[in-house]
C-alpha cells in the first residue's frame, strides 16, 4: 500500500506541472457560460451522489466531480452538427451537450420520463437529439463506435466531427488501436480526447501503462496529439479548438489528453484505498477547477460574490427539482419490459 | 431547520453496515465531499462523505453501533446560511413506483403465418449460385439506397476471400466497398457506430470464426442499444459471412454459430439455404432497422437454385418454409443441413417413409408455427444441424415441443447434431463429426420404429 501511495503521489506531481501558455481570456458571458455549466455538473453530480446513498439510484454510478472542465471546455468547441460519445462516466457529458438534467436524474432513478424510459440507467443514456450517442458501459467501446461515426460524419458529407471521450484506463484497450488505424487511414473527422483521470479504477497510471504521456498514443499511426491542464477549463477550451479545426480540415484523427482528476471513487463503491487522503485533498484545493475559474472571473470582474451566491442558487435549484422531477416520475409501465427490444418494421 | 443526514448506501447491494467512526464532531463545520464518518459494509470500510454544507448538530448514532440499516438518519446537519441553505434532505419519497412485480406476458410464441405464395405463379426463373444471389442482393440494395455500403477484409480489390462481392468496388467505388484492415473488433464496432449515426453497413467477415473477435459490438454495441437507450438509437446493420464447416480447416475455421447468435435479443439471425431464399432475405436484412446476423455457407457459394426473375424479390425474415411436404415425420433443418435432410427424405421415401422437411431459415424470430403445425400432422419431430447439441437449435425446439406441442408428440424429439467435439482435421474424422446423410436416415427410421 505504502509504495503505491508514493507511486501516486509521484503521479500528481507530474500531472500538475504541464505547462501551458496563459490560454486566451473569452468573452465575460461565455465564462458565465463555462462557470455555470462546471456548477451544474459538480451540484448535479453531488445531488446524484445523494440519491444514491438514499437507495433512489442503484447499480453502479460513477460521478465526474473533479473533471467538469474537460467536458465543458471541449464542447465549447463543437458545434450543434458534431457528436459526442463516451464510456460510462457520462453524466458530465450529457450536461455538457445541453441535455435536460432532469431526465438525466430520471433515468439514473430508473424512472420512465428518463432519457432511456427507465432502461438503460446510469452508464447507458442516449440524445439522439443532440447527436450524443451514449453512455458505453464496456470499457474502450466506444472508441470503434465513436470513429463510426465520425466515418458516417465523412460519408454523408455533413462536416460534422465526433468528440470520443474514453479515459487513462480505456486506452490500454487493443479496440483503441484498431480503431486509431482505421480513422488514421481513412482520415475520419474523429477528435479523440482522453481523460487521464490517472486511475483506471483503482490502478494508478504507472502501474497499468507502459507510456502515460497517452497523448502519444496515436503516433504510431501519425495521430497527431497534445497534452492539456484538465483542471483548467480555458486550456481545454483553447486546445480544444485547435483541434477541432484541425480534425474538421480534413486532416484526420487528433488525440487531446487531458490531464484530470476525480475526486471521488471510481463509482460509489469505492474504498479509496490506493491514493491517499492528502493527494485528493491537494487537488480539491489547489487546482478545481471550479474555483480557478471563479477566481478569475472575481480578479478580472466579471462577477462579484453576490452574483456567484445567485448562479449557485439557481444551479442548486435546478438540482433540486431535478431531484423532485424523478422521484415524484413514475417507474416505467411493466408493458415496457417487452418493448424496444426490435425496431418493429 | 438541521437536516438529517441519513445513512447512505456505497454499493448496489448494500442495505445495512456499522457505523465504525465518526471523523467529525457535534459543532464541525463540514463542506461538501469532506469525510464525516466511517462505515463498514461486508466488503469494505468505506468513508461518508457531506454532500452539503453546514454544521454538524447533533449525532443520532453513536459509533461502533452495527446492523445501521439503510437511509436511517446518522446525524443532523445545521446549514450556516438559511437562505442559501440547500433544500433539506428529506427521507426518500415513496416512489410513485411499482404497480407490480409480476412481469406481464411475454409476446405470443406463436404467430398465424401467412400463406401466400413467395414466388408469384408463372414467374420466369433463372439458375444462379448462392454466391451471384448473394452478390446480386448487395447489388440491387445499394442501387436502391445510397446509405447502403460494404465493409471488410478483402471485399474490395481481392473482389471477396470468396468472390462474394464480385464486382462490387467496380460498380460502387471505393467510397461504398471499403477493404478493412484484419481487425474484426474495430471495424465492427466502426461499422455499428455509423450505423448509430443513421448508415446502413454490410459487414462481411471473412468467417464467423473471426466474428468471436467482434461479439462484444455485436451483442453490447448492437443488439442491447435499442434497449438501452429506451428505443431511441436503433442499428439498422448486417453481419454477414460463411458460418460452420467448409471442408479440412480444421477447428478454429469450422465453428457453427447459430446458438450463439440466437440466444440474443436484440438481433435476427438468418441462415438460409437455397438461392432465391439467401437473396430474397438478404435483401429483408439490408433493408430491417435491426442488427441482422446473416449466416452463410462456404459450401453452398457454387451451389445453383432457381431464383426468381424479379425486379425486388424480398421474402419476410421469421418464415420458415416447408421444402418437402410428408405425413409420417417433420425434419428441420437450417443452411447446408437443409440439402442432407432433403437427400435424406429422397431415401426415406424409397423406403416407404414420408418425411416433411421444413427449412428454417431464420433461427431468431423462430418459426414455431410453422414447425408445431407440421408436428401436429406427423407426431414426430427431427432436428438436424451441424453445429454441437449442447444448447443447440435442436435443444431450444424440443424444449418449444413440448410446450406447444406435447400432446400431438408420438415419441420424444430427436437431433442429429454435430459430435460434441472441436472439428478435427483428418478426412475421416470430420466427415464423422458432421451431420450426414445418412445419420439423418438412420435418426428418422428409428424415430417412425423401422429402424
Amino acid at each position: 500500500m505504502a509504495s503505491t501511495a508514493r507511486a501516486t503521489k509521484e503521479a500528481r506531481k507530474v500531472a500538475v506541472e504541464v505547462v501551458e501558455p496563459t490560454p486566451a481570456i473569452p468573452s465575460a458571458e461565455e465564462l458565465l457560460k463555462l462557470y455555470r455549466e462546471m456548477l451544474l455538473i459538480r451540484r448535479f453530480e453531488e445531488k446524484a451522489g445523494q440519491l444514491y446513498g438514499m437507495g433512489l439510484i442503484g447499480g453502479f454510478c460513477h460521478l465526474y466531480i473533479g473533471q467538469e472542465a474537460v467536458a465543458v471546455g471541449i464542447q465549447h468547441a463543437l458545434t450543434e452538427k458534431d457528436s459526442v460519445i463516451t464510456g460510462y462516466r457520462d453524466h458530465g457529458h450529457m450536461l455538457a451537450c445541453g441535455m435536460d438534467p432532469r431526465r438525466v436524474m430520471a433515468e439514473l432513478t430508473g424512472r420512465v420520463t428518463g432519457y432511456s424510459k427507465g432502461k438503460g440507467g446510469s452508464m447507458h443514456m442516449f440524445a439522439k437529439e443532440v447527436r450524443f450517442y451514449g453512455g458505453h458501459g464496456i470499457v474502450g467501446a466506444q472508441v470503434p463506435l465513436g470513429t463510426g461515426i465520425a466515418f458516417a460524419h465523412k460519408y454523408k458529407k455533413d462536416g460534422g466531427i465526433c468528440a470520443t471521450y474514453f479515459g487513462d484506463g480505456a486506452a490500454n484497450q487493443g479496440q483503441v488501436y484498431e480503431a486509431f488505424n482505421m480513422a488514421a487511414l481513412w482520415k475520419l473527422p474523429v477528435l479523440y480526447v482522453i481523460e487521464n483521470n490517472r486511475y483506471a479504477m483503482g490502478t494508478a497510471a504507472e502501474r497499468h501503462a507502459s507510456t502515460t504521456s497517452l497523448f502519444q498514443r496515436g503516433l504510431a499511426f501519425a495521430i497527431p496529439g497534445t497534452q492539456v491542464d484538465g483542471m483548467d477549463v480555458l486550456a481545454v477550451r483553447e486546445k480544444a479548438l485547435e483541434a477541432v479545426r484541425y480534425v474538421r480540415e480534413g486532416n484526420g484523427p487528433f488525440v487531446l489528453e487531458a490531464l484530470t482528476y476525480r475526486y471521488r471513487g471510481h463509482s460509489m463503491s469505492d474504498p479509496g484505498k490506493y491514493r491517499t487522503k492528502e493527494e485528493v485533498q491537494e487537488m480539491r484545493e489547489r487546482h478545481d477547477p471550479i474555483d480557478r475559474l471563479k477566481n478569475l472571473m472575481l480578479e478580472r470582474g466579471v462577477a462579484d460574490e453576490e452574483r456567484f451566491k445567485q448562479i449557485d442558487k439557481e444551479i442548486r435549484d435546478i438540482c433540486n427539482e431535478a431531484a423532485r422531477f424523478a422521484q415524484d416520475s413514475p417507474e416505467p409501465d411493466p408493458s415496457e419490459l417487452w418493448t424496444d427490444v426490435l425496431v418493429e418494421s | 431547520m438541521p437536516t438529517p443526514i441519513l445513512m447512505p448506501a456505497l454499493s448496489p447491494t448494500m442495505t445495512e453496515g456499522n457505523l465504525a467512526r465518526w471523523l467529525k464532531k457535534v459543532g464541525d463545520r463540514i463542506k461538501p465531499g469532506e469525510p464525516i464518518a466511517e462505515i463498514e459494509t461486508d466488503k469494505a470500510t468505506m468513508e461518508v462523505e457531506a454532500v452539503e454544507e453546514g454544521v454538524l448538530a447533533e449525532i443520532l448514532v453513536a459509533e461502533g453501533t452495527e446492523g445501521v440499516k439503510v437511509n436511517t438518519p446518522i446525524a443532523l446537519l445545521r446549514g450556516e446560511d438559511e437562505a442559501a441553505a440547500p433544500a433539506p434532505a428529506t427521507a426518500p419519497r415513496p416512489a410513485a413506483p411499482t404497480p407490480s412485480t409480476a412481469a406481464p406476458a411475454a409476446p405470443q410464441v406463436l404467430r398465424p403465418v401467412a400463406h401466400e405464395p413467395e414466388i408469384p405463379a408463372g414467374v420466369q426463373m433463372r439458375k444462379l449460385t448462392v454466391r451471384e444471389a448473394l452478390r446480386d442482393a448487395m447489388a440491387e440494395e445499394m442501387r436502391r439506397d445510397p446509405d447502403v455500403f460494404l465493409m471488410g477484409e478483402e471485399v474490395g480489390q481481392y473482389q471477396g476471400a470468396y468472390k462474394v462481392s464480385q464486382g462490387l468496388l467496380d460498380e460502387f467505388g471505393p467510397e461504398r466497398v471499403i477493404d478493412t484492415p484484419i481487425t474484426e473488433y474495430g471495424f465492427t464496432g466502426l461499422g455499428v457506430g455509423a450505423a448509430m449515426a443513421g448508415l446502413k453497413p454490410i459487414v462481411e467477415f471473412m468467417t464467423w470464426n473471426f466474428a468471436m473477435q467482434a461479439i462484444d459490438h455485436i451483442i453490447n454495441s448492437a443488439a442491447k442499444t435499442l434497449y438501452m437507450s429506451g428505443g431511441q438509437m436503433g442499428c439498422p446493420i448486417v453481419f454477414r459471412g460463411p458460418n460452420g464447416a467448409a471442408a479440412r480447416v480444421a477447428a478454429q475455421h469450422s465453428q457453427e454459430y447459430s446458438s450463439w447468435y440466437a440466444h440474443c435479443p436484440g438481433l435476427k439471425v438468418v441462415a438460409p439455404w437455397s438461392a432465391a431464399d439467401a437473396k430474397g432475405l438478404l435483401k429483408a436484412a439490408i433493408r430491417d432497422p435491426n442488427p441482422v446476423v446473416f449466416l452463410e455457407n462456404e459450401v453452398l457459394y457454387g451451389q445453383s437454385f432457381e431464383v426468381p426473375v424479379l425486379d425486388d424479390f424480398v421474402l419476410p425474415i421469421g418464415r420458415a418454409k416447408i421444402v418437402r411436404p410428408g405425413r409420417d415425420l417433420t425434419i428441420t433443418a437450417f443452411s447446408i443441413m437443409v440439402g442432407r435432410a432433403l437427400q435424406a427424405a429422397e431415401q426415406l421415401a424409397a423406403a416407404g417413409i414420408e418425411a416433411e422437411v421444413i427449412d428454417l431459415r431464420t433461427l431468431r424470430p423462430l418459426d414455431v408455427e410453422t414447425v408445431v403445425a407440421s408436428v401436429k400432422r406427423t407426431n414426430r419431430l427431427l432436428s438436424v444441424e451441424e453445429g454441437w447439441p449442447v444448447c443447440g437449435i435442436g435443444a431450444e425446439l424440443a424444449a418449444l415441443m413440448m410446450e406447444h406441442a406435447f400432446d400431438w408428440l408420438d415419441a420424444p424429439v430427436v437431433r442429429v447434431t454435430g459430435k460434441d467435439v472441436p472439428m478435427p482435421y483428418a478426412a475421416n474424422l470430420e466427415r464423422m463429426a458432421v451431420p450426414q446423410v445418412e445419420d439423418v436416415v438412420a435418426a428418422a427410421r428409428a424415430l417412425v420404429g423401422r429402424a
